[in-house]
C-alpha cells in the first residue's frame, strides 16, 4: 500500500502545483459566494435558485477537474517520458493505477469539501440552517460518482493517447449519462426493434450517474436520504469503480509503453 | 560466476497498426549472461536492439518469445528490479517536484525506511552536488544537473545492479569523468554494471566484457582484448563485426 500512497502523493503534490487547477478552483468559489450572495428582490425563496446554481455550479467544476485532471494522468507520464524511470522501479502497473487513480479521487475529494463547505456558509447565512447530514449525503455521492468517472477516465486514457481526446469522450459519455440516462428505458419502449432491445440493454448495463444527484433533497429541503440507501447506492459505486479499474489495469497490464 | 542478468532466445516483434505494414523484428533470439561483479558493455550501431533489450529488461516491453531475468527472476515481476538501478539516456523526471522530493517519492516505492531514506538521500546529493539546489524544482534545473538527479536516483536503492542508457550522452567533460568514477566505484564495491554506450573508448577503459548486437542479433561477446584481437582497436574492431565498410578499405 505505501508504493500506492507514495503514487498518490505525487498526484496530489502536481494537482496543487498546477496554475489550471487553482483557476477553476478560485473560479468556482468566486462565482459561488457571488450567487449566494446576491439577494433578487427581496425574495426568500429565491434562495432555492441560488442553491440550484451553485450546487449544479459544484457538479460542473468537480467534473471538470476530475475528468481533466485524470485525463492527463497516464498519457502525460508516457508523453515526458517519466514512466520510464518510475516503472524501473519495483511497482506494478496495476499499483500505478490505484495509485493514479486514488490521488486524483481524493483531489476532487478535497475541492468538494472546500465547495461545499462555501455553500453551507453562504447558504445558511441566508436561510439561518444548517441541514449538515444532508449535505455530507450530497457531497459524498456526488465524491462516489467521482470515484466511478475518474475510473472510467482513467480507462479511456489507456487506449486514447491523448488526454484531449480522452476527456472530450468522457465528457460526452458522462454528461449524456447524467442527461438522459434516467430516461433511456423509457425512450428505448418508443424504438421499433432491435433499437428497443439495443437501448433497453444499455440502460441495464451503463453505471446510473444520475442516481447520485442529490440536488432535489438539498435544495427544497427533503430532509435526509435513508442510511440503508446511501450504503447500497455506495456499494454500486465500489462495484462500478473496481470493474472499470480492472478495465484499466488489464489494457495497461500488457500494453507496449515504447511505441 | 553467478548470471545476474540473463535473456534465453529473446525475440520482440513490434506490430504496427497500419495496414500491410510488416512486422519489425527487433530481436531474433538474443542470449545474454551478465555476471555479477563485471561491467559489461552493450555495444551496436543505432537501431541494433540494444534499447529494446532494455526495455524488456526493464518491464516496459513484453517479449514476444524467450525469456529474461535479474537476478533469477522473471523481468515481469516487479520485484525482479527491487536491486537494480536504472539511468536513462535522457532526463525524464517530474519536473513540478524537487530532487529531495523526487528522491524520496522513489524511496517510498523502494520501501525504504524514512531515516535510512534522509541517510541516502543526503548522502547522494552531496555525491551529484546538488545540495544547494536540492530543494528547487527540477524544472529549474540546468540538462547537467537533471542528469546528475538521474544518477542519484539510479544510486538510491544502492543496487546490486546498474543498467545505464548511454550514461555520459548529452554530458560535459566533467560530467563524464563523474559517471566514470562513479562506475569505477561500483565496481570496486562488487556491483554488477550492465550499459550501453556509443562512446568506444570508454567501453575500451572501464568494461570487463562487451557484447555487440546487430539487427537485432548478437554478433560477439567477450573481454574487450578478446573483442579486439587482430584489431588496432575496439572502434576498428566494432566496425568490422557490424559489416561497415569504409571509404578507404573500399
Amino acid at each position: 500500500m505505501n508504493k500506492i500512497f507514495a503514487l498518490t502523493g505525487v498526484v496530489i503534490k502536481e494537482l496543487y502545483r498546477r496554475k489550471d487547477f487553482y483557476v477553476l478552483f478560485v473560479l468556482t468559489a468566486v462565482l459561488t459566494l457571488a450567487a449566494g450572495a446576491v439577494n433578487f428582490f427581496h425574495d426568500e425563496k429565491i434562495v432555492r435558485y441560488v442553491k440550484d446554481i451553485c450546487l449544479l455550479l459544484i457538479w460542473i467544476s468537480s467534473l471538470v477537474i476530475a475528468i481533466v485532471t485524470t485525463a492527463r494522468q497516464i498519457p502525460a507520464e508516457r508523453e515526458a517520458r517519466t514512466i520510464f524511470p518510475l516503472l524501473a522501479k519495483p511497482v506494478s502497473r496495476g499499483q500505478v493505477i490505484a495509485g493514479k487513480f486514488l490521488g486524483c479521487w481524493l483531489a476532487t475529494g478535497m475541492a468538494l469539501v472546500v465547495f461545499y463547505f462555501f455553500f453551507a456558509v453562504i447558504t445558511g447565512s441566508k436561510e439561518q440552517s444548517w441541514p449538515v447530514l444532508t449535505y455530507f449525503q450530497a457531497a459524498w455521492m456526488q465524491w462516489l460518482l467521482l470515484g466511478i468517472v475518474i475510473a472510467l477516465v482513467l480507462l479511456g486514457s489507456i487506449y486514447f493517447a491523448a488526454p484531449s481526446s480522452t476527456s472530450t469522450i468522457s465528457f460526452v459519455v458522462v454528461i449524456s449519462i447524467l442527461l438522459v440516462g434516467s430516461h433511456l428505458h423509457v425512450i428505448a419502449l418508443q424504438q421499433p426493434e432491435p433499437m428497443q432491445t439495443v437501448l433497453t440493454f444499455v440502460y441495464y448495463i451503463m453505471p446510473h450517474l444520475e442516481w447520485f444527484y442529490l440536488s432535489d433533497f438539498v435544495v427544497y429541503d427533503f430532509g435526509h436520504v435513508p442510511l440503508l440507501k446511501i450504503i447500497a447506492a455506495t456499494l454500486y459505486a465500489a462495484v462500478w469503480t473496481g470493474i472499470l479499474l480492472l478495465l484499466a489495469w488489464l489494457g495497461f497490464r500488457r500494453k507496449n509503453l515504447t511505441t | 560466476m553467478s548470471a545476474i542478468l540473463q535473456t534465453q532466445k529473446l525475440r520482440v516483434e513490434y506490430r504496427t497498426r497500419e495496414l500491410r505494414q510488416p512486422v519489425k523484428i527487433a530481436l531474433t533470439g538474443l542470449d545474454l549472461e551478465v555476471r555479477a561483479g563485471e561491467v559489461f558493455g552493450f555495444l551496436g550501431p543505432n537501431g541494433a536492439g540494444k534499447t529494446t533489450t532494455m526495455n524488456v529488461l526493464l518491464g516496459f516491453v513484453p517479449p514476444t518469445s524467450g525469456a529474461a531475468s535479474l537476478f533469477g527472476i522473471d523481468v515481469r515481476q516487479p520485484i525482479a528490479r527491487q536491486r537494480i538501478g536504472y539511468l536513462p539516456e535522457m532526463t525524464y523526471y517530474y519536473k513540478f517536484l524537487s530532487a529531495e522530493e523526487l528522491l524520496r517519492f522513489y524511496a517510498k516505492i523502494f520501501g525504504l525506511a524514512r531515516a535510512e531514506a534522509d541517510r541516502r538521500i543526503d548522502q547522494l546529493l552531496k555525491l551529484v552536488e546538488l545540495e544547494s539546489a536540492r530543494k528547487r524544482p527540477i524544472k529549474s534545473y540546468s540538462k547537467g544537473m537533471q542528469q546528475r538527479v538521474g544518477l542519484a536516483q539510479a544510486l538510491l536503492n544502492n543496487p546490486d545492479l546498474l543498467i545505464l542508457d548511454e550514461p555520459t550522452s548529452g554530458l560535459d567533460p566533467l560530467g563524464r569523468m563523474k559517471v566514470r568514477e562513479i562506475i569505477q566505484r561500483l565496481k570496486n564495491e562488487g556491483k554488477t554494471v550492465f550499459f550501453s554506450s556509443h562512446e568506444l573508448g570508454e567501453v575500451e577503459t572501464i568494461c570487463d566484457r562487451v557484447a555487440i548486437v546487430h539487427q537485432g542479433d548478437l554478433k560477439a561477446v567477450g573481454t574487450v582484448a578478446e573483442i579486439s584481437a587482430g584489431h588496432p582497436n575496439l572502434e576498428q574492431a566494432f566496425l568490422k563485426i557490424v559489416g561497415f565498410q569504409s571509404a578507404h578499405a573500399s
